[in-house]
């Protein structure tokens, strides 16, 4: 009987390098509010933003990822050719194909480097985090490249009150590559479509066909609903993938959301029973919700300030859009 | 067995107190969440869920925008 070979790979992966590019502009509260009637108080009191990073014009999603991945690939300490596949996670890319890994992994000399999108919103960068661990594990891929990007800026609308003021520019890459210890611990993941109406481009690209009247799309969101579920029932997915790796609350040193507004996340570690030593990653602030980006995003920042150091334990959870949601403990590269 | 009226009441006043730090004692039938309690979309989302935690309620999200006052929380929340 014919047997077919099978790869196997590394035992552990880890975080290698992380990069970051935000958007060339922190645009204040107050350049937002007269289309929708508020304050930079009221902004402030209901998310926490006092900036959100928006791109030039002529910045794009790609070019974004690019900064954000020659940084990730440099402080990973290989060349791009090493790279054997590109994950770009957007919901911004603005065409429907093809889809931007490939571009992008031509512009870094990854080819031919395997190259796909994923579209899971804003748990994008943590889908992305976990199918790299599993492609590096298997031996389907020796370096991975997960990119989280969005220039959401194109994709609001002014006079929205529902999300559009909260939305930010910027990209995050790693490379995730073998490790001598585990660095990635198990990722929690899931959906829940039934909820797909809470979050979402608010014409789809054939209503707006057949009615030209339509705007370009843009996005909504139900506000008080998703601070529910993303404040309460994103804890139980936390705290598995806590569990998962073998751990407890008190072995974690930093919490790394996703950079939804600063109400869930403080609510979140109330949910979450994170002690007080935790550091709790808090760049909404100054970056705005960056979608895919933010986690990686908040990740440097953590760094950048010194609040956190490599090696130091991390609990990232992403969620948003579908409804999906993800978490993995993570070891800070 | 169905809780009193007087329960709800006590009970939603203490979630009310913890995530605003209103009075319980102001936290009374004829108060209005937003007018009166100043209580915003996502601080009543917290206390409609600790509620549903409490009571052992199922409250929908849209059915939040019909619980004006602290009776008509109270109202629900005995009957369901």
């Amino acid at each position: 009987m014919t047997t077919l070979n099978v790869r196997r790979g590394p035992e552990f992966t880890r975080i290698l390098g992380l990069g970051v590019a935000r958007g060339e502009n922190a645009v204040p509260n107050d350049a937002l509010i007269e289309p929708i009637n508020s304050s930079d108080e009221w902004i402030r009191k209901m998310t926490g933003i006092v900036t959100r990073v928006r791109a030039n014009e002529d910045t794009s999603v790609i070019d974004l990822s690019e900064r954000a991945a020659r940084d990730a690939i440099a402080q990973a300490g290989i060349d791009a050719s090493e790279i054997d596949a590109v994950i770009l996670s957007t919901i911004s890319y603005p065409r429907i194909t093809p889809g931007g890994a490939p571009v992008l992994a031509d512009r870094l000399g990854a080819t031919p480097a395997a190259a796909f999108d994923i579209s899971a919103a804003c748990a994008g960068y943590c889908y992305g985090i976990g199918q790299a661990d599993a492609l590096v594990r298997s031996g389907a891929a020796r370096h991975v490249l997960v990119v989280g990007a969005e220039k959401l800026s194109d994709f609001v609308d002014p006079a929205d009150r529902s999300i559009s003021y909260l939305l930010g520019d910027a990209a995050g890459a790693v490379v995730i590559g073998p490790s001598d210890a585990a660095g990635i611990g198990p990722t929690v993941w899931g959906s829940d479509g039934s909820a797909s109406e809470l979050i979402k481009q608010d014409h789809t690209w054939l209503e707006i066909r057949e009615d030209r009247d339509l705007p370009f799309p843009t996005l909504r969101q139900e506000g008080p609903s998703v601070f529910k579920w993303a404040s309460f029932r994103m804890a139980p997915v936390a705290l598995q993938a806590i569990e998962a790796a073998g751990l407890t609350p008190d072995d974690i040193d930093v919490f790394i959301p996703h950079q939804a507004n600063l109400r869930i996340i403080d609510q979140m570690v109330k949910q979450i029973g994170l002690p007080e030593s935790v550091v709790v990653a808090k760049d909404i602030v100054d970056s705005g919700n960056t979608s895919a980006a933010s986690i990686p995003l908040a990740t440097e920042r953590v760094l950048r300030d010194g609040v956190a150091k490599s090696g130091d334990i991390a609990l990232q959870i992403g969620f948003g859009a579908g409804l999906v949601y993800a978490a993995q403990v993570v070891v800070l590269p | 067995m169905a809780l009193s009226k007087d329960e709800v009441l006590a009970g939603l006043a203490e979630i009310v107190s913890e995530e605003t730090d209103i009075d319980t004692a102001e936290v009374t039938l004829d108060k209005s969440f937003t007018d009166d309690l100043d209580i915003d979309s996502l601080s009543m989302m917290t206390i409609v869920t600790l509620a549903e935690e409490k009571f052992d309620v199922r409250i929908p999200d849209e059915k939040v925008k019909d619980l004006v006052t602290v009776g008509d929380a109270v109202d629900f929340i005995a009957a369901a």
